[in-house]
């Protein structure tokens, strides 16, 4: 018989998403991983980087280079793509309030290495409405956002035809809490709401709107319900195709097509047992790749020690193989779509498409998603989703091996090495970071800059597409922090809703809830008010979920809460906790940059004469950290591993009992 | 905080009435301590404090409307004017709280904090605590501790229909903050629930002409009530967010303050909260029937206005007669 070679898809785009310490460090890691066979980069800023500020701003200290690569000026882009021809490669950048510089600094790169921009592929995130609702490196308010936002896609579409000026994403908000129909419901919500904007800027010509439309890619998550997940897909798909038929009319069904890159659920990825975090991974990728229909086009896994810690290359290179395993060995890629016919699996998806036309409607009744996020309903929406699925572990209505049961474990080796299986970044890159940034201020044209800026200004005032007058900023050297503070200025600063104002008994609670709220309640009267915590989130860290858990835990409780969402200085948390007059403070920190933050409380707190109001924190605090923040005064560090949010609330009223001279344990 | 207080109350005050944060903060816990010790001294301090020659006696400005109509990015932005006009600006943020739990979630500094890290604002949060009104029992207190040292003192509390009366009876000056769009206040206006506030203001101006619509609404509602008044209530539009019309409404503020010293009403306006507030916590320990005992709302209200007495002393030697 004649040997029929099976046809096989092509596999999808596999992604790592990396970058830290500094352009030169990440350069070399990109060119690695290109080498063992990574087909795309995905590009990973440092807080400083994706929220406006130069390295040497106070607001960076600590977090220049840490969770990603810093980008001060072209030097850096230009260092970041050394030796990688732009115009090979599919490059996507996380990236959003400072979108429209980074590619303006990408363009001007691709200049210098004489690569004509039209023929540039990759993805700007460029979706600044869930940095609201999640992710948290929003700038300006949501109105000057959406014209940025809008103004990138203009520009890409006219003069970079195949890059993807905008992700929308979902993946954030299921990060945050989401169920499956509010990740539907509110990432097609954000899509039309920028897609009207940009019908209404009047950049684009009528007959072109299709090709912008086209042009809209999509950031998803899956979750450990794979089955559920797979069907959200095929949701998504037929949601997008009704929608952008109908509500804007376009024609061509190719340019109707959901295309999606996929990140995998890492909200669910625990500390406890780390090694089980494999088993997630591989289960969540088959969502987004076993039905042919609603297979993604990118994908990027997390890695085994997601909760401990940034992955290091080891750690990424096995995340980047379960990929490939899939997509090389099995035989996946050879069959059409499993799934089409199945009567089990049309009516989840009919199921999940009718709840979201539910809350799609919602949102419209309410004035659309940026009316929305302005008076916090979305955010709220989230936080309560999340108390639920919280609650659940709690009750133990939903398992997690190894937290909620199966937690007896052997030792594991995995954990057992001399970095204890995480990538720590060295403390020295800020400083060399810096010190090039004043080296590069000192040598370029203040002339050009200086006339640059202007333009920009002038283009923020008067409404003129913003893109060019940055690329020009990228070629006269202009830097970050001055591409962001001239726009400041322009459009303002914006502080969003944090949604813990969430009705009380969203969803049933452990019996222990009673007696801990007597307990809070009986410390209160013993110290004659009512207790009050002040949960501070200090530094450009922009995870707030567990702030926000323990708000609303923190309430339930009885205590009275100050939260004042992310992103405050030192200086603010610690002057509100002692106007507020707090009985304790507990920080949320997980961008790694607890030393020095924890540090400069300590200090504001003495300075100010608040120094005998207790600290706790929590977050991503590894071991030897812990160690550390205890001999400094810390009175208790919180991580993943604390699951249980009673527990956490009894300690705290501990705590607090002993900072007053009450007796500890009653 | 809690240890032992070392301090003298005459110290405590002195710092207060220099702005001293460390000290406002710990008087600010001292008002709030429910126990008898820190009542007994938190007496002698504002006792203390009504007497202090230097005392600032600041201007009480309440701002009260429904849930987010921009009452607190009203207030920051109000703040803002105020510390370019060099006033010190203390601020009380009335926050609803659970009523299950007993614990609340404080969320108005969040938008007050607009105003920066400065030296020249001191912001306090507070739960209702479940009291009817709106108003927990230390606002007043806290109110008339404030005012010892800061040229303004900014009390926010929310307030749907009756419930903005709790907060015009414990200010100087009250605005309520309208929603454009939103016919409630209108309504409750008209049908004379609404108290009427010194100052109404339609926020969201940006909003364009809803907000327009209802600026003349409400001044065609107020028509009735300005004819043999002294003080013509304004009605004002702002927008918090673009930071228009806040000067205007700052000058109203100070304007209705004019007047009200102008017309020596100042002095009998703060005996008439301080009586309110006293009548308040002895219908919240005794009921009716204590007020009765004491002779009667009437009487007893006029009885309180007239006394020269401190606070705390007014409510101690009612609370004996009671008892
Ligand atoms: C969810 C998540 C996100 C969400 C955040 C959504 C949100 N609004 O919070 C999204 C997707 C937006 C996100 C983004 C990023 N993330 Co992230 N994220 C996570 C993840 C998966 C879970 C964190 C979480 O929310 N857990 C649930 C909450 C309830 O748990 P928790 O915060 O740990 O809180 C518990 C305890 O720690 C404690 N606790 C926490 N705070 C407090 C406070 C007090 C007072 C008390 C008493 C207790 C307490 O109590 C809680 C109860 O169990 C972690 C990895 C992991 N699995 O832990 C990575 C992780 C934190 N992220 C990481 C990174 C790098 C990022 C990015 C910076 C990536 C980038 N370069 O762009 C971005 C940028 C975010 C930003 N602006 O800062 C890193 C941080 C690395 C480090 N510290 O060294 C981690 C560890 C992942 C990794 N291994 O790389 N992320
Ligand atoms: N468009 C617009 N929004 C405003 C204005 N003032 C406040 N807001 C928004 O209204 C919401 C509620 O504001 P907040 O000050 O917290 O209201 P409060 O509950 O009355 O204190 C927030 O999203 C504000 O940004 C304004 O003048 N115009
Ligand atoms: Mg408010």
């Amino acid at each position: 018989m004649e040997e029929k070679k099976t046809h096989r898809d092509r596999p999808w785009l596999m992604r790592t998403y990396s970058g830290h310490s500094s352009a030169r460090a990440s350069n070399e890691l990109y060119r690695t991983n290109l080498g063992r066979g990574q087909t795309g980069l995905s590009v990973a800023f440092d807080l400083p980087t994706q929220t406006g500020y130069d390295s040497d701003h106070p607001l960076a200290r600590g977090e220049v280079g840490k969770v990603g690569v810093p980008i001060d000026h072209i030097g850096d882009m230009e260092a970041l793509f050394h030796q990688i021809p732009l115009e090979q490669m599919n490059t996507s950048m996380t990236i959003n309030a400072t979108a429209p510089w980074l590619l303006a600094l990408y363009i001007a790169v691709a200049e210098q290495q004489g690569v004509d921009p039209k023929s540039l592929q990759g993805t700007t995130q460029n979706d600044v409405l869930k940095e609201y609702l999640s992710r948290g490196t929003y700038i300006f308010p949501p109105g000057p956002s959406v014209r940025l936002t809008t103004d990138l896609i203009t520009y890409t579409v006219q003069h970079i035809p195949k890059w993807n000026p905008t992700n929308i994403c979902s993946y954030h908000l299921q990060e945050a809490g989401a169920t499956p129909t509010q990740e539907l419901a509110y990432a097609l919500s954000s899509a039309s709401a920028i897609l009207d904007a940009v019908r209404a800027s009047g950049q684009i010509p009528a007959d072109r709107f299709q090709d912008v439309v086209g042009r809209i890619s999509f950031f998803v998550n899956a979750g450990i319900r794979f089955v559920e997940e797979t069907c959200k897909m095929r949701a998504f798909c037929a949601l997008w195709d009704e929608l952008t038929r109908s509500r804007y009319g376009v024609q061509d069904s190719k340019k109707r097509r959901f295309r999606y890159g996929v990140q995998v659920n890492s909200l669910g990825l625990t500390e406890s047992q780390p090694e089980n975090n494999v088993q997630r991974i591989v289960l969540e990728m088959l969502a987004v790749t076993l039905s042919k229909n609603a297979r993604a086009r990118a994908i990027q896994l997390p890695a085994w020690n997601e909760a401990l810690g940034l992955p290091r290359p080891w750690d990424q290179q096995w995340a980047l193989r379960m990929q490939q395993v899939l997509a090389l060995e099995t035989d996946l890629l050879e069959y059409g779509d499993l799934l089409d016919g199945s009567p089990v699996i049309q009516t989840k998806v009919d199921e999940l498409v009718a709840g979201a036309r539910k809350e799609i409607a919602e949102i419209e009744v309410r004035g659309g998603m940026v009316a929305c996020i302005e008076s916090g309903y979305v955010k709220r929406e989230l936080v309560q989703s999340h108390t639920r699925r919280l609650r659940a572990i709690e009750t133990g209505e939903l398992s997690i091996v190894g937290v909620n049961c199966f937690r007896e474990s052997a030792q594991s080796p995995l954990t057992a090495g001399d970095e204890s299986g995480i990538l720590t970044v060295d403390a020295t890159v800020e400083q060399s970071q810096v010190s090039a940034l004043l080296a590069f201020r000192a040598e370029r044209s203040q002339q050009r800059v200086d006339n640059a800026l202007i333009a920009l200004r002038g283009a923020a005032e008067s409404g003129l597409n913003i893109m060019p007058p940055s690329i020009d900023c990228a070629r006269a050297g202009v830097t970050t922090g001055e591409w962001s503070d001239q726009l400041r200025q322009v459009f303002g600063e914006y502080r969003a809703p944090t949604g813990v104002d969430i009705s009380k008994a969203a969803a049933p609670e452990a019996s222990e809830i009673a007696s801990l709220r007597a307990r809070v309640q009986r410390t209160g009267e013993e110290l004659g008010r009512p207790l009050r915590l002040l949960i501070g989130k200090p530094g450009l860290d922009g995870h707030s979920n567990g702030a926000e858990q323990i708000a609303v835990k923190g309430r339930d409780a009885g205590f009275e809460i100050v939260y004042e969402g992310i992103r405050l200085t030192p200086a603010q948390i610690a002057r509100a906790a002692q106007e507020e007059g707090a009985h304790l403070i507990g920080l949320s920190i997980l961008s790694g940059s607890h030393l020095e933050l924890v540090e400069a409380i300590h200090h504001e707190l003495d300075r100010i004469g608040a120094a005998d109001v207790p600290l706790v924190i929590g977050g991503i605090i590894p071991q030897a950290d812990a160690e550390k923040l205890k001999s400094k005064g810390l009175k208790a560090v919180f991580t993943p591993k604390d699951v249980d949010m009673n527990v956490i609330m009894d300690q705290m009223v501990t705590i607090i009992r002993e900072a007053n001279g009450l007796q500890p344990a009653a | 905080m809690s240890q032992p207080e070392t301090m003298t109350i005459d110290t405590l005050a002195r710092l207060i009435l220099q702005r001293d944060r460390a000290a406002l903060a710990r008087a600010l816990n001292l008002l709030d301590d429910r126990r008898a010790a820190a009542r007994a001294r938190a007496k002698e301090l504002l006792e203390l404090l009504q007497l202090a020659p230097n005392r600032v006696s600041g201007h009480l400005v309440g701002i009260t409307g429904p849930p987010g109509v921009g009452k607190s990015t009203l207030s920051a932005a109000l703040i803002q004017v105020w510390r370019r006009r060099n006033q010190h600006v203390g601020v009380l943020a009335v926050d609803p709280s659970s009523p299950v739990s007993g614990g609340a979630l404080l969320g108005d500094r969040l938008r007050l904090q607009a105003a920066g890290d400065d030296d020249g604002v001191f912001i306090r949060s507070l739960s209702s605590r479940g009291h009817y009104g709106g108003l927990s029992a230390e606002v007043w207190p806290m109110a008339v501790l404030m005012h010892s040292a800061f040229d303004i003192v900014l009390i926010e509390t929310v307030g749907v229909g009756q419930r903005e009366i709790d907060i015009s009876r414990l200010c100087d000056t009250t605005c309520f903050v309208a929603q454009p769009g939103s016919g409630d206040s209108i309504q409750s206006l008209k049908a004379g629930i609404l108290e009427v506030p010194h100052i109404l203001v339609v926020n969201k101006s940006d909003m364009g002409d809803i907000a327009v619509r209802a600026q003349s609404e409400l001044e065609s509602a107020l028509v009735g009530d300005q004819s043999n008044a002294r003080w013509a209530v304004p009605v004002l539009t702002t927008s918090a967010t673009l930071g228009e019309g806040i000067s205007d409404l700052a000058d109203s503020i100070e304007k209705h303050h004019f007047f009200l010293s102008k017309e020596q009403l100042l002095a009998a306006r703060r005996r008439e909260c301080q009586a309110y507030w006293i009548v308040c916590r002895l219908r919240e320990e005794f009921g009716e029937q204590g007020i009765e005992r004491l002779g009667g709302h009437a009487k007893l209200t006029s009885e309180l206005r007239s006394s020269q007495s401190s606070l705390f002393e007014q409510h101690d030697a009612l609370r004996q007669r009671v008892m």
